[in-house]
């Protein structure tokens, strides 16, 4: 009985001395999964951390989402490196929740494991001609001028149009509009995707609408990134004035956040500064506000494609603790356009054996304790299951927000650990790693660990260095896996 | 293994003390910090290792220099002016070092091994750095923030009237003395004003 009490006691710094070693395997390599690697090393000594990913590169969003001509916002992946070079720590790419193995599978190999896998899939807009040619979600393209192997048959047609109408006025939003109308010469000096590369180059996409249900007070953008797209050499930017009126209630809003009412105010001097009218062949950029898409339009003479977006007029009504909806109007107008990119929000996935709420999109969860189902009932949690990240929180946030999100997540699992909630697995010796390695070689699942990404890291600077490129990425899974397992 | 712990955190507490001791204060972190020590990669007990040297050296002209006139107009090119920073960290812990002219505060606190996240490395392009300058005097000293740090600003977390970006801080003599709190983490941590289902 001392013994067991003194154990307790020496539980945080000395758990070494405990009589197993905590064994946590992490879904998802994306910052949600290394900042939560990062810190369950750091709070818990003795412990062992392997992250999967079911690419075989890692990173998640910071190496797919991230637009190329933002490297410096990848930078926290030096960070990241550093946390899967420890030696308690190891990465697994080309590993995949479901196909590669399973969750009740993990569960048994591990005594912890934290689900960091994001969101891979986009919210509908839900009206008609949602499935034209023509109109992708903003996130597949995304996926495709970064290079991820699942976006690079998206082969979007740049060519057969000038306009391109984007739904949506969030940062991801911005950062399809400013690949579609930056001057390629700038883009051929980043990470961008060559096959996109080539495309944007052939591009005879001259116009973007930039379309938001709501107001200029209500954008979800934030200034760098709004700076950074009015900043576009030689782009003509356009602003309704009377849609930068605002009601009283804009006033409140604004009062209570500094983003948006910076944000306000820079819409506000880009629609007043510059020309009325663009010179000729001057590239343009359309803030369209108070609109929402009512169906998507069929072109008469190609059959299947898009032709356009009818719109509702909108006017704004308030629900309550200072936030207000679109209402539609009644009123219609058309906007024509060959390609539509729809940019209003990503939308995690569920898997098999784990509650997942359909309407939010998420893991159903209290601070990152995995809840039993969705009933709701706050007190039955999934032991030894844990969330982190966008398929805890919604899609939303910056990379930074995941660094508080894994903190909260790993004092729950540091709680739990120091209460005795996980006693009856901590108890136990797990395999771990060496049993999740002998499954996987038994499936003949080709797996990545760090030490191969440093070869395709390496590879793909190599091949950059001769582009004048920080990188030159490899996009399809076979080329990753030779190089991968490469001498 | 208990016993060897703890043989090795004595070791080190006499190893401080007999370096004079000014570092001392900053090593109060020990209690809960020691075992983290044990596990970090090479790199990062590389550089802290370079801190002690440089502390090392500041100490030697430090003595010598209390024999003339005072630390400003002594010294060799090796003894860079330093000022003094207080940081004080998410749970009330108060640091204190010195930090040479023309250093970032970012750069003070990682190579003080203060837990000041950087995930941009100081490029302006995140807001993990985020400090709270805690007195109105010392704020006014700074310089205005560019518009890319206000862009940055605006995302950060526990935003006060005195946030400042650590990696836009670059000690100046006139900072003698800045207290610098790290935020803490807070619950409402969205960026779009999503507030957290009370449960």
């Amino acid at each position: 009985m001392a013994i067991f009490r003194a154990r307790r006691v020496l539980w945080r710094s000395f758990s070494t001395i405990s009589s197993h070693p905590l064994r946590v395997c992490i879904v998802g390599s994306g910052p949600a999964g290394f900042y939560t690697a990062e810190k369950i090393l750091k709070t818990h000594q003795g412990s062992q951390v392997d992250i999967i990913d079911r690419l075989p590169t890692p990173y998640g969003l910071v190496r797919s989402g991230v637009a190329p001509d933002h490297p410096e916002t990848k930078n926290v992946i030096n960070q990241f490196s550093r946390v899967a070079q420890n030696g308690r720590c190891s990465f697994f790419g080309n590993v995949a929740l479901g196909s590669s193995i399973s969750l009740v599978e993990l569960q048994e190999l591990y005594h912890v494991v934290v689900l960091a896998y994001g969101a891979e899939s986009d919210r509908v807009v839900g009206i008609p001609g949602e499935d034209l040619k023509g109109v992708h979600s903003a996130r597949e393209f995304v996926w495709w001028y970064n290079g991820h192997p699942d976006g690079r048959n998206l082969d979007p047609d740049l060519k057969n149009t000038d306009t391109a109408v984007i739904l949506g006025q969030g940062n991801v939003a911005l950062d399809v509009a400013r690949i579609l109308l930056r001057p390629t010469s700038e883009l051929a000096i980043t990470d961008i995707a060559s096959h996109a590369l080539t495309a944007l180059e052939q591009s005879s996409i001259r116009k973007v609408y930039l379309v938001g249900r709501r107001g200029p007070v209500q954008a979800a953008c934030t200034a760098k990134e709004l700076r950074e797209v009015l900043g576009i050499k030689d782009l003509y930017i356009h602003i309704k004035e009377t849609d930068l009126k605002i009601t009283p209630a804009d006033e409140e809003e604004m009062k209570n956040s500094r983003i948006h009412r910076r944000i306000y105010e820079l819409l506000s001097k880009a629609a007043t500064a510059g020309p009325s009218q663009p010179s000729s062949g001057q590239r343009e950029l359309h803030f369209v506000f108070f609109r929402q898409p009512d169906r998507f339009l069929e072109s008469y003479d190609k059959k299947g494609y898009v032709s356009g977006v009818h719109l509702e007029k909108t006017g704004l009504k308030g629900i309550g603790s200072g936030k207000q909806i679109a209402i539609g109007t009644g009123q219609f107008e058309n906007l024509s356009c060959g390609i539509v990119l729809k940019s209003i929000g990503y939308k995690s996935v569920p898997v098999d054996d784990l509650p997942f709420d359909n309407q939010k999109g998420v893991v159903p969860n209290v601070k990152g304790r995995v809840l039993s189902d969705n009933s709701g009932d706050p007190t039955s949690f999934e032991n030894g299951l844990y969330v982190c990240g966008w398929l805890k929180r919604g899609p939303t946030g910056i990379i930074a927000t995941n660094l508080y999100c894994a903190e909260e997540t790993v004092a729950s699992l540091s709680e739990d650990l120091e209460l005795g909630v996980l006693a009856s697995t901590t108890r136990l010796p797990k395999l771990g790693r060496d049993g999740l390695l002998q499954i996987l070689d038994n499936r003949n699942v080709r797996v990545v660990p760090f030490s191969a990404w440093e070869k395709i890291d390496k590879e793909e600077k190599r091949l950059g260095s001769l582009r004048n490129k920080p990188r030159e990425k490899l996009t399809s899974r076979e080329e990753l896996l030779k190089v991968a397992g490469s001498e | 293994m208990l016993t060897s712990r703890l043989s090795r955190v004595g070791f080190r507490i006499v190893n401080e003390l007999s370096r004079g001791g000014y570092r001392c204060m900053s090593r109060t972190r020990f209690r809960q910090g020691h075992c983290g020590q044990c596990q970090r990669s090479p790199v990062e007990l590389l550089s802290e290792t370079r801190a002690f040297f440089q502390g090392a050296i500041f100490q030697k002209h430090h003595y010598f220099s209390t024999l003339g006139s005072n630390n400003t107009s002594g010294g060799g090119d090796e003894q860079k002016e330093t000022i003094s920073v207080t940081f004080v960290s998410k749970d009330g812990e108060e640091i204190p070092i010195r930090v040479p002219i023309g250093t970032s505060m970012l750069e003070a606190a990682h190579q003080n091994d203060i837990e000041l996240e950087g995930a941009c490395e100081g490029s302006l392009a995140c807001s993990t750095c985020h400090v709270i300058v805690m007195d109105m005097e010392h704020y006014n000293k700074l310089e205005e923030p560019s518009d890319e740090e206000n862009d940055m600003l605006d995302l950060a977390f526990g935003l006060t009237e005195t946030s400042r970006l650590g990696c836009q801080i670059i000690a100046r003599p006139e900072l003698d003395g800045i207290r610098l709190a790290i935020p803490a983490a807070t619950r409402n941590f969205a960026v779009d004003g999503y507030v957290a289902k009370p449960h």
